[in-house]
């Protein structure tokens, strides 16, 4: 072995080392600082994390564009839903006056919210587009309670990492981590361009996460739960976009 | 170990000979470890990239100009396939099924590891003079009789000289530029336009381009751009030899057959 290669040798070991165990601390800070997203495993599970950690560095903070009113798109385009379930046809026939979103998990005070006592709330309003992965979009006006302001109301402990959110419809559940939770643009949404929500649109109530896209948008919902991990969710991968094979975050 | 590696030439090649003119096979290295190494994993990435990006482009085969599109505003422009959304009126009595879960996943994991690989081709390129001395065309070689030299032995498909095993011709040099310097900053340029969480932390990324629907319509040419590009490179290798430029590339020697005397070789 000439002293050349030995070298090379020495420096390949001692590289392949540092990497490793360059990875390895990556991998731990990623952890403690909540950068990993719950459906990291899987051969997609690297391109996620990078997705999702270097996005949540970059955009903690950060406002979703908000447009002038005149760049609101007519008509405002509805994609279609499943027929309505019994229970919310329910709900519609008494014209949604018996509507409730409870909020539990780990919050100091559970409650229940009716529709007028939401609305009874600071009302905010944005002006922004909703993407669907599919490539299409609009722009449209939302009205609606912050969501920052609910979990106020009940009081979040510490350890609070996720809110999981649910539609009334089955099956149909999201999760956001807390930097799009407390976001203020993240609204308990009841209310479309100067009017109510229209079923259509996801009315009575609709979680709007604009830097998020479309299907994290769920319709129709009726229950929040904090939470400091999303494992005994569903199969643990976050929510149910993962479950049918999409990312669970999408902010891209 | 370096300049051995660089001059490596066969002990055949030294014997002597009385003949002047000897037949013999050079062993030369043409493409250094890194410049392979980051070739085929972009070649990778990018036709894992187009195979996602064209099932997700199968779910809504319309493009618009702007901020906004949806099947109740005017496309610019509607691909003739069927689609796998019902949403679109393609034309066609079917739906394909849905396949944007896992391509979503794919087109973002290639597009990490191709950007990735594509900072270090690009440092390792300017750090090791790689862009000068390989890719950017010699002053002789920007005359438009150059020019029109070389565009005329591409258009007679002639098989390339000799000389070209070792080195770039002109207009190669050019795209080869254009496309590591233009199509593919362009191509990631565009994508992040699309992400709603990129343009909130920067927003001039998507309001310069004239808003996220131009984003994505010029996301789909420039796709185009390098697919096109793709195609007319591995002509290109056919015709020069597929075999010896393969080589070339994965191995990073080629071997010529030159009839020279053995003084020429010294």
């Amino acid at each position: 072995m000439t002293d050349l290669s030995r070298r090379k040798l020495i420096i390949t070991g001692l590289a392949a080392t540092a990497g490793v165990s360059g990875l390895g601390v990556a991998a731990h800070l990623a952890q403690k600082y909540g950068l990993v997203p719950p459906d990291h495993g899987g051969i997609y599970g690297l391109g996620e994390t990078l997705t999702y950690a270097s996005q949540r560095l970059l955009t903690k903070h950060s406002l979703a564009r908000e447009f002038p009113r005149s760049k609101i798109s007519k008509p405002p385009f509805a994609n279609e839903i499943a027929p309505p379930s019994d229970a919310f046809k329910h709900l519609q026939a008494g014209g949604f006056a018996d509507w409730r979103l409870s909020v539990d998990g780990l919050v100091d005070r559970p409650a229940s919210f009716s529709l007028a006592q939401l609305k009874s709330y600071p009302s905010r309003s944005q002006i922004t587009m909703v993407q669907c992965e599919e490539g299409w979009s609009y722009i449209a006006e939302w009205i609606g309670v912050p969501l920052s302001h609910v979990l106020d109301l009940v009081g979040i402990q510490p350890q609070a990492r996720y809110v999981v959110y649910f539609s009334i419809e089955p099956d149909w559940w999201e999760s956001m981590d807390m930097a799009d939770a407390l976001h203020p643009q993240t609204f308990l949404t009841y209310g479309m361009n100067g009017d109510e929500l229209p079923v259509g649109h996801g009315g009575p109530l609709r979680m709007r996460v604009p830097r998020q896209l479309g299907y994290k948008n769920v319709k129709f919902l009726t229950h929040l739960t904090v939470t400091d991990s999303l494992k005994r969710f569903g199969k643990g991968l976050g929510s149910a976009a993962p479950e049918a094979g999409y990312a669970w975050y999408a902010g891209i | 170990m370096a300049r051995l590696e660089s001059a490596q030439v066969p002990v055949s090649a030294y014997v002597p000979s009385s003949v002047s003119v000897v037949p013999t096979t050079t062993v030369t290295s043409r493409h250094s470890a890194l410049v392979r190494v980051t070739h085929w994993i972009t070649a990778l990435c990018f036709i894992a990239s187009l195979v996602s990006g064209m099932e997700i482009v199968i779910s809504h085969p319309r493009f618009y100009w702007g901020e906004t599109g949806n099947v109740l505003t005017a496309p610019l422009f509607q691909i003739p396939i069927p689609a796998s959304r019902k949403l679109v009126q393609s034309g066609y009595g079917y739906v394909l099924p849905d396949q944007n879960g896992w391509s979503r996943y794919l087109h973002f994991q290639s597009a990490w590891v191709a950007v990735l690989t594509g900072l270090l081709y690009v440092m390792f390129g300017f750090v090791t003079g790689h862009f000068r001395k390989s890719l950017l065309p010699n002053r002789a070689d920007l005359s438009w009789r150059a020019f029109s030299t070389s565009i005329a032995s591409h258009l007679r498909f002639e098989r390339p000289s000799e000389a070209e095993a070792w080195s770039y011709n002109v207009l190669q040099r050019l795209s080869y530029l254009f496309v590591i310097f233009v199509l593919f900053p362009v191509v990631i340029w565009t994508g992040l336009a699309m992400s709603p969480a990129f343009v909130s932390a920067f927003p001039a990324s998507v309001t310069l381009l004239g808003g996220q629907q131009s984003a994505r319509t010029i996301h789909f040419f420039v796709s185009l751009a390098l697919t096109i590009f793709l195609l007319v490179h591995v002509v290109m290798v056919y015709l020069a030899g597929f075999r010896s430029r393969m080589r070339a590339m994965i191995t990073g020697k080629m071997i010529t057959g030159w009839a020279r005397t053995r003084k020429e070789r010294i």
